[in-house]
């Protein structure tokens, strides 16, 4: 599967490490609708590093549709909370 | 229950349909969004050419102040000589006052090297981006023309339509690179506008200014007279103290003016 960290690039992961993914993702979720933005930043850190040490990089002239997309490293909390509403995310 | 990585990438999904949903003709639709993708791409370059700028721009203000700051040494020392301590005094507050000054403005050079890097890395991403997209588009255009002359359109376009969400997905991937590096570009922009970049010329300081420099940088000033004293008689003993009262308050000060002007 792959998936893209926003202002990073592309990674390829094999869909066995979902488990130990989805469970900082929905973590991650629960963090941002509570608005704890230390949990947040903490577990947005996790689920980048678990990314990165286990997936392999897309070169950069990859054209690949990504299935799941995170933040990059640096968004606050009201960033993501904002990209995650109706309007967000790409203007027009 | 679904995660955030997992709604947003049903977000880009969407918003990608949406995008094609629009399009006539998909040839019109492929060329459009690599003009789109050209100009974005521009966008970035001119935002690395920016921030290059005003890296230069804050170099060239360092050394002034530091020239500036060597040479009011100077005249304190030679005032000291004279025997004119009222004269060093003045020297060394106004020394001080620039030695704040280009703390800060180191602390910005710094902040700007890191986003210049940044946004070279990501500009050089886009361009390889954009170049694979324009090969792939050609490919896509020659293979649509060919199914309409061939009149089989009703069994190829399936294909290209599977084809063409790929596409869009890869369309909007650029353009979420790119509104982020925007974002980054506009806030240096801003911070041009701002004039925070272009402040630092502040050098024609009223008297009061100067007054009130020399108020809080006292003991600075005091530390620094004893070293130089200190220098002219010979002894380094007071060198030691006066280096290290004085850089640790500077630090302080710097860090703290300079951090809510990068986060906007």
């Amino acid at each position: 599967m792959i998936v893209r960290i926003m202002g990073e690039g592309q990674l390829e992961l094999a869909d066995s490490h979902f488990v130990e993914l989805n469970r900082l993702d929905d973590e991650l979720l629960e963090e941002m609708e509570a608005g704890d933005e230390y949990g947040f930043r903490r577990t947005l850190g996790a689920l980048l590093d678990a990314v990165r040490r286990l997936g392999a990089p897309l070169p950069d002239d990859a054209l690949e549709p990504s299935e799941l997309i995170l933040p990059s490293p640096d968004a606050t909390l009201d960033e993501v909370r904002e990209m995650l509403s109706d309007d967000g995310l790409i203007p027009g | 229950m679904s995660g955030v990585m997992k709604r947003m990438g049903m977000i880009f999904r969407a918003k990608a349909n949406k995008a094609l949903d629009r399009a006539e003709d998909p040839r019109e639709t492929l060329d459009y969004s690599y003009q789109k993708q050209l100009e974005l791409l521009q966008k970035v370059r001119r935002g690395v050419a920016d921030v290059a700028t005003s890296r230069k721009r804050l170099e060239l203000q360092l050394n002034q102040l530091q020239g500036q700051s060597a040479k009011l040494e100077d005249q304190g020392r030679k005032a000291l000589a004279l025997g004119r301590e009222d004269l060093a005094r003045e020297a060394l507050s106004r020394r001080a006052a620039l030695q704040q000054q280009v703390s800060d403005l180191e602390v910005q050079h710094q902040t700007l090297q890191g986003e210049e890097e940044k946004l070279t890395l990501a500009a050089q991403r886009l361009q390889a981006k954009v170049d694979a997209f324009r090969t792939k588009k050609e490919t896509i255009k020659a293979t649509y023309t060919a199914a309409q002359a061939q009149t089989r359109i009703a069994e190829s376009f399936s294909g290209i339509s599977e084809e063409m969400s790929d596409v869009g997905l890869a369309i909007q991937r650029a353009e979420d690179k790119t509104a982020q590096l925007q974002a980054r570009a506009g806030a240096i922009d801003e911070l041009l506008a701002s004039g925070a970049l272009d402040d630092q010329s502040g050098l024609a300081k009223d008297d009061i200014q100067a007054e009130l420099d020399r108020l809080s940088g006292g003991t600075d000033v005091e530390l620094e007279l004893q070293r130089m004293k200190a220098e002219l008689a010979g002894g380094p003993s007071a060198q030691q103290q006066a280096i290290e009262g004085g850089s640790g308050t500077n630090q302080n000060q710097g860090q703290q003016q300079s951090h809510p002007r990068f986060e906007k």
